[in-house]
């Protein structure tokens, strides 16, 4: 294991912070300096928090700062190793055959390999990002076959041999925490649990985000936010319910709606779920925001 | 060779998030190190992040986790909460197969020194009962309980995906003339069970037949574990592997030695998260959990245990004596406050009703 102490010009966590921000991605110190630390001792991020925090967005955003393109592997339950890695293209591979005829052909060429979201990292290290998604969602098998990746970075095709990475990739892993990872699969991390940001930052996001939104719209609205996750909801609106619903209701305001009435009539945006709508519905005169001039 | 002075704290630090229940390997303190001279480190703030990151502490334990640190590094005296103390008279009991003369020698001991007022131990002889339910489950077990597909294929005629790289195979010895198409499906497998049972005094009038049906379900899931839950957590598995019903029974009589006594649950759920080896067991598991839920100890460590136990599970379910008629609903603040945490409740009154439980696990999930 080796450590950088610069990553693009980037030599402390408040430095990436930064970065971070003119990647339209306001965020935390905490957030900043363990992201600092995966990429300085070269190991995968891993990103937990509930839906809707901004974990995505967060693996997108260190993308950008690093100038790299982001190679998205969703997980999901019954996900494999033909999905992940590789998977030889067959009827290309038939075809190739019937054509050939008596002629030689090498049907385990390059060209009839599929690339998933694994070997593609692991080909071009340097230039991309491999976020995995929802890990909890995949299976435990899935889970130990991806400790196998993430601890060698090699892959090995049986047809044509095994594939080195010169360099590690950089690899940021997010989980809803639906379940619990295994240990061995967590120890291999960097850590960090993305929480609600603080009022003042989701209303700074808002803004960054929904350049129509005005400040005090802005502030409204988040306030009215925080006071619906104190509740128990199914589906607590996210940092993007937030920023959709002041989108939401400041265009319904800029048609000749009240402000009250614009953000009752935009609940939709931010409250998805029918029971938890039925559960605040008759107190929404005190959850919702009534003014935001 | 010892390490420099000013490291030593560091890696003392990590030692005691171990002897707590942390995971922590070597290659994680090695990374920690790493990371405080990566960062400065400026203030205590960079140790406390960097520790957070590298050992990766989750949300629900950073509290546990920031006592112990403020304690490491800053002096301050531990005030965690009881389950620190109390955790050595709490162990995890597990039968290694020594005679049950020798337990028994090592229980009466123990008793002497760490009995409560609520714990009193003592064997029971299990009694025969009439096993006609057992009989219906034994039939209906093989196809009806949980299984799971495994990330492996089998070649199936009738799959429900191609096999591409076999029909290709087959082709190629034929010169490329495909002929079968060979079919696939994923792999079946049966769910890992853990099925824990309270054999506190309340739930007296029903161990016998629990018993019975946990050594039936043994016999049948090759990958069911079973636990007994009172004052203790024992381990009950390989004595119910015996394939002789009274024989294991009985067994079983001599290895849990706090039978109709009292029940702490939430101590017994966190001496079962505490070990990793048993947390393995339970991972993705069905986890059945049989009691009255009448908690005698501190009813936080019970939602928490139920709460970890959850994200761990692939199904937790709750079976009850109290659930006779449909509508429970638990009066209990503990077990009332865990329902969040529990897929289903489901009554336990009966053997036949347990057994019934289980066959119809799959349509509850």
């Amino acid at each position: 294991m080796s450590v950088r102490s610069e990553i693009v010009g980037i030599r402390s966590p408040d430095e990436l912070r930064h970065a971070l921000e003119g990647a339209q991605y306001l965020a935390s110190e905490e957030l900043a300096t363990a992201a600092y630390l995966a990429l300085a001792l070269q190991k995968p991020l891993l990103l937990e928090g509930v839906p809707g925090v901004g974990k995505t967005e967060a693996a997108k955003s260190i993308g950008a700062v690093l100038a790299r393109s982001v190679i998205r592997l969703q997980c999901y339950e019954g996900i494999d190793a033909s999905a992940a890695l590789y998977e030889w293209n067959f009827p290309r591979q038939m075809l190739a055959i019937r054509q050939a005829g008596d002629q030689y052909v090498n049907i385990y060429a390059d060209s009839f390999l599929l690339k998933r979201p694994l070997l593609e990292s692991l080909l071009e290290p340097l230039n991309n990002l491999l976020l995995i998604d929802e890990i909890d969602r995949s299976d435990h098998e899935f889970e130990a076959f991806l400790l196998e990746y993430l601890s060698d970075f090699s892959i090995s095709i049986p047809e044509t041999g095994t594939i080195h990475s010169y360099e590690h990739p950089v690899v940021v892993l997010t989980s809803n925490r639906t379940r619990e990872l295994h240990e061995a699969l967590r120890r291999r991390c960097v850590y960090h649990w993305i929480d609600y940001p603080t009022p003042e930052i989701e209303a700074r996001i808002v803004m960054t985000r929904a350049s129509s939104v005005a400040h005090e719209t802005a502030r409204a609205v988040v306030e009215s936010v925080n006071r619906m996750r104190a509740e128990p909801l199914t589906k607590p609106p996210g940092v993007s319910e937030t920023v959709e619903w002041a989108e939401a209701a400041t265009l319904l305001a800029s048609q000749g709606n009240s402000w009250p009435r614009a953000f009752r009539r935009a609940i939709g945006v931010a409250l998805k779920d029918q029971d938890d709508f039925a559960y605040l519905e008759s107190r929404f005169d005190s959850l919702l925001p009534s003014e935001a001039a | 060779m010892n390490a420099p002075v000013e490291i030593q704290s560091f890696i003392s630090f990590a030692a005691l998030l171990r002897d707590n229940g942390f995971f922590v390997a070597s290659d994680q303190i090695i990374g920690f190190l790493k990371s405080i001279r990566l960062l400065g480190p400026r203030n205590i703030e960079d140790i406390r992040r960097a520790a957070i990151a590298l050992f990766t502490i989750p949300k629900d334990r950073e509290p546990q986790f920031d006592e112990l640190f403020r304690a490491h590094f800053l002096g301050m005296e531990i005030t965690l909460p009881e389950t620190f103390d109390e955790e050595k008279d709490f162990e995890a009991h597990e039968d290694r197969g020594q005679e049950p003369e020798l337990l028994e020698a090592e229980e009466s001991e123990e008793s002497g020194q760490a009995a409560t007022e609520l714990e009193t131990l003592r064997h029971r002889e299990l009694i025969d009962l009439s096993d006609l339910h057992l009989q219906r489950f034994k039939r209906l077990a093989p196809q009806r309980l949980p299984k799971r597909s495994s990330c492996r294929f089998v070649t199936s005629r009738r799959g429900n995906s191609l096999d591409a790289r076999k029909t290709l195979r087959a082709a190629m010895r034929l010169d490329g003339e495909m002929i079968n198409l060979v079919l696939k499906s994923r792999k079946l497998q049966p769910r890992k069970i853990v099925l824990m049972i309270d054999v506190s005094g309340s739930m007296k009038e029903g161990t016998d037949a629990t018993m019975r049906f946990a050594h039936s379900l043994v016999s049948l899931a090759e990958r069911a574990e079973v636990f007994s839950l009172g004052t203790r957590l024992t381990r009950i598995t390989s004595a119910l592997r015996i394939k002789n019903t009274e024989l294991s029974l009985q067994r079983v009589g001599a290895i849990v030695s706090d039978i109709d006594g009292g029940t702490r649950i939430g101590e017994g759920l966190q001496a079962f998260l505490n070990m990793p080896r048993f947390v393995g067991l339970a991972r993705g598991a069905i986890v059945v959990i049989i009691s009255d839920g009448l908690e005698r100890g501190d009813p936080e460590m019970m939602i928490n245990g139920l709460q970890r136990l959850s994200l761990i599970a692939w199904h937790l379910s709750w079976l009850t004596p109290l659930a006779q008629n449909d509508g429970f609903v638990p009066e209990t603040s503990a077990l009332s406050a865990s329902m969040p945490y529990i897929d289903d409740l489901g009554n336990g009154s009966s053997a036949s009703d347990i057994a019934d439980a289980f066959l119809n696990l799959r349509t509850s999930a």
